[in-house]
């Protein structure tokens, strides 16, 4: 693998967000995630929310588990753990209860969170401590190689599914209210200044919180499902998504594929 | 002087951990540790410290280790079915070398086993339990005195080497009642931190002539990674191989090369001994009978008992393997550390074993039975 110098990037390149110098390591970009992943994008939104709420970085705690999601924590410049697999919400838990003045953020993805981890987030919610999970809910396991996920749809294709995936698939956020959570939001990579704005609310919100971004995941489910390119998904997202208020107005008679 | 009370084993080992300056505890409930939880659940708020019953066992381990990353002193207690439940997250502890203190009380096994009844079948999965190569502090107290003692004993070893140390009592001790004194101060430990703030220091960098990193407390401003991936000084996961290497190697040498600070052993009656006992935590009850029964016989009996079980006390034992005769391994299991024993022994002494797996304590004429078979 090539590796791309960074040294340019620390003189502030004039195409590199600001935010990247304020809230990131940028020693240790770039990011790990294939060309396309929206990963990139949920960090920068984090960064943003992190930003507009003025959050000092000192008292700021990423927290999380394993998968590709989880490479996010250490890209964050402030006190970062990567946990084992699921379980960055317990250890969440104990941060934020031993200093309940930290903020905690846990990233996680969609294996993560509600196969493996899917006691620790349904507790969480139930206690209702104030954490803000942030899932990445690509619709596959990424890092392992494209297996299917309990967010993967009924009947897509996964390399653990060749015949079409028989399970249904959890809604994470739905799930997180559903046990408590007193904020839960969905947002997607593409509508970029919503997730930022419902970010940004989770973490003001004092309790536990959820936002669940719809993510893209070119390498391995857009392939495996014909879903196109990067580009193909998002505007798969940008056509698709409807507002949760739009979804209430149409929810007798909701349009097939269309998803609040 | 402190005051005397009658307490149960369990109930010394919190305030023995609350003594060492314990603050935070994260716990399942679990038979025959259950206790140890509620006991925390009613101490803690007294002494501003928190406790959390989580949801799982998992939980619990990952829990206590986020809440030490803060500096905070955390300890989960569990039985057998529980503690094959933190393994992975002992091992995280281990690499990322965060302080912990896991107590396991043990009951008979495998499985389910029989929760209720005694046992000493964890003691390897104390040692080798969590995969790939790691060091083990592992402690183990005879009496309801002694399990104060060593909960303070396993804070002090686990702040010092940040590393997660195992206290691994057993149903015996932990429902036993005792009248003990309580000491009105203790020694105590807390783990090394950074000479200075915001030196530039990375978190998991080692001094001259060191092995353990002095990492800030979340939330001081020591803005640093933790991960369960192999790393390098700046707490960043590396693929490189020789860092990848000298990590594991430092993490083992940590333990080894303070093999005298960490390993404790009680010796009875081996100045002119023909037959020795070893035997450990609450087993050493009925091995002490024993070796009293077989001196009124005429019998020069004596005992060897680690206090400390891992690292293996095998630097005090190999001097008993020269001069005994015979030693017999009492533990409450099918034979798991009787394999080290002989290890040691080689071709010097006889190794007889008597152990029991039917949830029944080995009986002090069990031992005896074996002191005198010829």
């Amino acid at each position: 693998m090539a590796a791309v110098d960074m040294t340019g990037v620390r003189k502030k390149d004039a195409n590199v967000s600001d935010l990247v110098f304020k809230y990131m390591r940028p020693e240790h970009l770039p990011h790990i995630w294939c060309p396309g992943c929206g990963n990139g994008i949920i960090m920068r939104d984090v960064a943003q929310a992190i930003e507009n709420l003025k959050i000092d970085r000192n008292n700021l705690v990423v927290v999380s588990g394993i998968g590709c999601s989880s490479r996010a924590a250490g890209y964050f410049d402030c006190s970062t753990i990567h946990t084992t697999h699921g379980r960055a919400i317990a250890f969440a838990t104990g941060i934020k209860v031993a200093r309940p003045e930290l903020e905690v953020i846990v990233i996680t993805g969609d294996g993560d969170a509600s196969a493996i981890g899917g006691n620790h987030l349904i507790h969480a919610a139930r206690r209702n401590i104030g954490l803000t999970v942030i899932v990445m809910n690509n619709s596959i396991y990424g890092m392992t190689g494209g297996q299917y996920s309990p967010t993967t749809p009924t009947g897509d294709y996964g390399t653990t599914a060749p015949y079409g995936n028989i399970d249904r698939p959890f809604d994470v956020a739905l799930l997180a209210a559903g046990a408590g959570a007193t904020y839960a939001a969905h947002a997607t990579v593409y509508h970029v200044p919503q997730a930022i704005k419902l970010i940004q609310d989770g973490i003001a919100h004092k309790g536990f919180s959820i936002i669940e971004v719809a993510d893209v995941c070119p390498t391995y489910y857009g392939r495996k499902n014909k879903k196109g390119s990067a580009v193909d998904m998002m505007r798969n997202q940008k056509e698709n998504f409807v507002t949760a208020a739009q979804a209430h107005r149409t929810c007798r008679s909701r349009k097939p594929g269309k998803r609040p | 002087m402190g005051k005397t009370v009658l307490m149960q084993g369990n109930e010394a080992c919190v305030e023995g951990a609350i003594a060492a300056g314990m603050r935070f505890y994260a716990g399942y409930p679990i038979t025959p540790s259950t206790e140890i939880a509620e006991a925390s659940a009613v101490r803690l708020p007294q002494v501003s410290g928190k406790f959390i019953q989580m949801e799982d066992e998992i939980a619990s381990i990952a829990c206590a280790i986020g809440a030490s990353t803060t500096g905070v002193k955390a300890m989960t207690a569990t039985s057998g079915p529980g503690f094959s439940l933190k393994q992975e997250n002992l091992g995280y502890a281990c690499l990322a070398e965060i302080p912990l203190v896991v107590v396991d009380v043990q009951r008979s096994g495998p499985s389910t086993g029989l929760p209720t009844s005694p046992s000493q079948g964890d003691v390897m999965m104390a040692r080798w339990g969590t995969h790939g190569d790691h060091p083990m502090i592992a402690l183990s107290p005879s009496s309801v005195k002694e399990t104060y003692e060593l909960a303070v004993r396993c804070f002090n070893l686990s702040e010092k080497y940040r590393t997660p140390v195992i206290f691994l009592m057993d149903e015996i001790v932990g429902h036993l009642r005792e009248g003990i004194e309580i000491p009105e101060s203790v020694e105590v430990i807390n783990r090394p931190e950074p000479e200075a703030y915001h030196a530039k220091d990375l978190a998991y960098h080692i001094a001259e002539g060191e092995l353990v990193p002095k990492m800030a407390p979340f939330g001081k401003g020591e803005r640093y990674n933790i991960t369960g991936l192999l790393h390098d000084a700046s707490g960043f996961p590396t693929n490189n191989n020789q860092i990848a290497g000298e990590l594991v190697t430092r993490l083992m040498k940590k333990i080894e090369a303070n093999y005298e600070d960490i390993v404790q052993v009680e010796e009875a009656h081996l100045e002119d001994a023909e037959v020795a006992i070893y035997c450990f935590g609450g087993t050493a009850r009925a091995a002490a009978t024993a070796m009293e029964e077989a001196r009124k016989k005429g019998i020069k009996c004596g005992m060897f008992r680690p206090i400390t079980i891992w690292p293996f006390a095998e630097r005090e034992l190999l001097p008993v393997t020269r001069k005994v005769k015979r030693i017999v391994v009492a533990e409450h299991n099918y034979g798991q550390m009787v394999h080290e024993v002989r290890r040691v022994a080689g071709d010097h002494c006889e190794v007889k074993f008597v152990g029991k797996v039917d949830g029944t304590v080995i009986t002090p004429q069990e031992i005896l039975q074996k002191i005198e078979e010829a």
